[in-house]
């Protein structure tokens, strides 16, 4: 049996500093919000002469006065994401279009083009945060009726955390913010609850089997118990997920990573922070004998 | 947990087979109807444009408040009573009258069966508002008024998009309504989005009117410049001669004398009157043919036109002759439309995403597989076989209500294969507790499924609850994920409650004295 619970301590400090940093980040260096959520637009070339680079297409779009224009290879040297701000011309891509062949030839495959206009990215970003409210609330509201309110607010300062540190590692590192991020972190919170039930009904069980193990032993017991199946899980799901991210193409990039990062700081929160939760609320025997009779 | 009787057992193996002939209906052809069901690939996977356009009411308000203000001119003066001051405010009249009547034009418009201001005994609520101020008055449209504007609005211009791109001959274009402002076009499989994004663009307002050298015209007149900037502005007038609604038909031409491309028209019987007149008495006139504001060109008179047809000549190159001839076969917006969002995917980039997403699949596939035989062995195996028909069983339900699949969506699938083995883990590492003190493996089996029940509903709810409120916040793609999450954890739960444990029963049956089988 593996001593979970004599880091307890250790790592509750540590989860601690990571969501402050992590606030920290998210005030002070903020997100960095992609077109869906910012308005602009987006364009994925193909070029077909490996002599252009990424210099010579911003020197290129530069002259065009789009103003603020990132330009980066994207997943090889021949692919290009193009990004520019909100811009009120109506012909723009027309415009670049003629523009890039008029400088490098017909060498230009447009790929991809989207182009969201600031009306509809507030509207997305204010979608996106009342989706995750509201997923937080129906998980608030669900683990509210399974289990007793010690549980709950183990289990939910669990998600605030899972949620919090993998936005605040994002905004570290500058990883861009869109739609299937919100999409990984809706999925995150429905994964790191679910570990973290599975751990908390073992806990509940345990407490209703013995009396006399007091709960800073008992969660390391039930921690143990269902460790197998944790690890097995989370082996399995970042499986699928490290095959997303190395096979399944640029776009989904964004999307796997942060859903890596989810499941992992979801398996680390339903051992150290649910758990440790129940042990500083002093929760026992009573607390779920007392609600058996009330049911 | 542990007994199946015959019926269920062939039951759950028809439904298991059935299913994987759905889903493999998408590679092979079938004649019945009920299998030649195929998954619709969504844009980003099959390549093709999202266009979303917000309608611009406010000039089609401005136009109502104006004609409105000569219907309440004369609706009063028919009844003796002169509207003075009348202004037009933007979205907004104001007019004042005599103190002793001021009760009766309140009175009028406040009226529940007003004609001048109907809604009433429909909506309980007028089309239009009256305010009065220091003996104005002020009339605007109600929110009422505003919301039945919006939608009929909404409604023509909906028909005259879909006429526009039924036009180009797109294959199934999906047109739909969005709020009462917005309209949502899908065309998959496009080759250039820019022709449809400048078509849809234009409003396409059409008039014929005469170029006017003083600005005394009585009907107004206003400085137009030409589209193609080739000569200075022009001062038109604001009598419109001829307009869109009056063509039955416009076709690109070569002309055989000139050698140069135009437009040729037909005109309706009203029309034809009308141009006929025109022609007529304005010979060695200048008739501007003015579009969406700016203008064509302007050709002189030479002669009386009573054949009702004609042609507009403008410099046109094939391409805009025939985008032109369009844009008057199938009308006028009613508005301006704005194209507030846009994503289009090219299908060489639509096939890579297929291509990179089916790899991801097959790697994430075997991956775990792999781990699950290594981890388990014989009842590794059996998780296996659950997991394939459970992606069967997932691609079917997909096939059968011929669900839309992403990008995303795929990674949905990739990562249900990866959280399926979740409740088999659950149930087997339950199993192995139990026969720690369980030396019987048919009870320890079963108190095994018995008591890891609660904890896989538990789990399963969550994901559950994630994916429903991400479909119905989610747009395109995002759905597409949250569809297969969502019924990923539907079939997970049937192939892990039935197929699983209808394998594990047999086995275990077959070795039941068996130590240490799991």
């Amino acid at each position: 049996m593996i001593a979970f619970n004599k880091y307890y301590n250790q790592f509750n400090i540590l989860s601690i500093s990571l969501v402050v940093i992590s606030l920290f980040l998210l005030i002070f260096k903020g997100l960095n919000f992609g077109i869906d959520f910012k308005g602009g637009t987006l364009i994925e070339l193909r070029s077909t002469d490996n002599k252009i680079n990424v210099s010579s297409l911003r020197d290129n779009l530069n002259s065009m006065n789009l103003g603020d224009v990132s330009v980066k290879n994207f997943g090889n040297e021949t692919d290009f994401l193009i990004k520019f701000e909100i811009n009120n011309n109506k012909n723009i891509i027309e415009q670049i279009k003629a523009n890039l062949d008029k400088s490098f030839g017909n060498t230009f495959d447009f790929r991809r083009v989207e182009n969201v206009g600031p009306k509809v990215s507030a509207e997305l970003l204010k979608s996106g945060v009342i989706a995750i409210a509201v997923a937080l609330t129906l998980m608030l509201i669900y683990i509210w009726i399974r289990f007793e309110w010690q549980f709950s607010l183990g289990a939910i300062l669990a998600l605030f955390h899972d949620v919090l540190v993998t936005l605040g590692l994002f905004s570290l590192l500058g990883l861009e913010i869109n739609l299937s991020i919100i999409a990984a972190v809706l999925t995150i919170v429905g994964y790191s609850m679910n570990d973290t039930v599975v751990i908390f009904d073992r806990v509940r069980e345990n407490l209703r089997k013995y009396s006399d193990i007091k709960i800073y032993d008992l969660t390391n017991i039930s921690i143990n118990e269902t460790l197998s199946r944790t690890l097995i899980t989370s082996i399995t799901t970042l499986l699928a997920l490290l095959s997303i991210f190395f096979f399944g193409g640029e776009i989904l990039k964004g999307f796997s990573l942060a859903m890596i990062f989810g499941v992992i700081f979801g398996t680390y929160s339903s051992i150290y922070i649910a758990n440790t939760v129940l042990v500083r609320l002093r929760v026992s025997q009573k607390t779920v004998l007392r609600d058996d009779k009330s049911n | 947990m542990l007994y199946f009787s015959k019926f269920r057992i062939i039951l759950v193996i028809s439904i298991s087979l059935f299913f994987i002939l759905i889903a493999s209906s998408n590679l092979f052809k079938f004649e019945n109807d009920l299998l030649n069901k195929k998954i619709n690939l969504g844009l980003d996977l099959q390549g093709g444009s999202y266009l979303l356009l917000e309608i611009d009411n406010n000039p089609v308000i401005e136009q109502k408040i104006q004609n409105l203000s000569i219907t309440i001119r004369n609706y009063f003066k028919d009844r003796n009573i002169r509207i003075k001051n009348l202004k037009i405010l933007e979205q907004k009249l104001s007019f004042s009258v005599n103190e002793n009547y001021k009760q009766i034009v309140l009175d009028t418009f406040n009226d529940e069966e007003s004609e001048l201001n109907p809604y009433y005994p429909r909506f309980k609520s007028h089309q239009l508002d009256i305010t009065e101020e220091d003996n104005i008055f002020f009339v605007n449209y109600s929110t009422q008024g505003i919301v039945k504007l919006k939608t009929s609005s909404q409604d023509q211009a909906l028909e005259i998009v879909r006429r526009r791109i039924d036009e180009i001959g797109t294959n199934e274009p999906n047109i739909l309504k969005r709020g009462n402002d917005r309209i949502l076009v899908e065309l998959p499989g496009l080759d250039d989005p820019m022709r449809i994004k400048s078509l849809l663009g234009k409003t396409a307002n059409l008039t014929f009117r005469f170029v006017t050298n003083n600005d005394q015209d009585s009907f107004g007149a206003e400085k137009l410049s030409y589209e193609d900037e080739s000569e200075e502005a022009a001062l038109v007038s604001k009598r419109i001669i001829l307009s869109g609604d009056n063509l039955l038909d416009a076709q690109p031409r070569m002309d055989s004398e000139t050698n140069e491309t135009v437009v040729t028209f037909t005109l309706d019987r009203v029309g034809a009157k009308r141009f006929g007149k025109a022609t007529s008495t304005g010979i060695g006139k200048q008739l501007a043919i003015v579009l969406d504001g700016k203008i064509i060109s302007a050709p002189v008179i030479r002669d009386t036109i009573a054949s009702g047809s004609g042609q507009i000549s403008g410099g046109f190159t094939f391409q805009s002759a025939t985008d032109l001839a369009l844009l008057l076969r199938s009308g006028a917006l009613p508005a301006p439309l704005n194209i507030i969002e846009e994503r289009t995917v090219g299908p060489d980039l639509g096939q890579d995403s297929i291509n990179a997403g089916m790899i991801a699949l097959a790697i994430g596939f075997l991956l775990v597989i792999v781990f699950i035989f290594v981890k388990y062995k014989i009842f590794g195996l059996i998780t296996n076989i659950t997991l394939i028909v459970n992606l069967f069983l997932l691609i079917g339900i997909l096939t059968i209500f011929e669900a839309t699949l992403t990008l995303p969506g795929i990674a949905g699938i990739i990562l249900t294969v990866g959280m399926a083995v979740d409740a088999n883990v659950l149930i087997f590492e339950r199993i192995k507790e139990e026969l720690k003190d369980e030396k019987n493996n048919l009870i320890a089996f079963d108190s095994g499924y018995t008591k890891s029940r609660t904890a896989i509903f538990d789990a399963n709810i969550t994901t559950l609850l994630a994916a429903i409120i991400l479909f119905f916040m989610g747009s395109g793609p995002i759905k597409g994920f949250s569809l297969t999450l969502g019924i990923g954890i539907f079939t997970t739960l049937f192939s892990v409650y039935f197929i699983a444990r209808l394998l594990t029963v047999l086995y275990v049956y077959r070795n039941k004295e068996k130590e240490g089988l799991i």
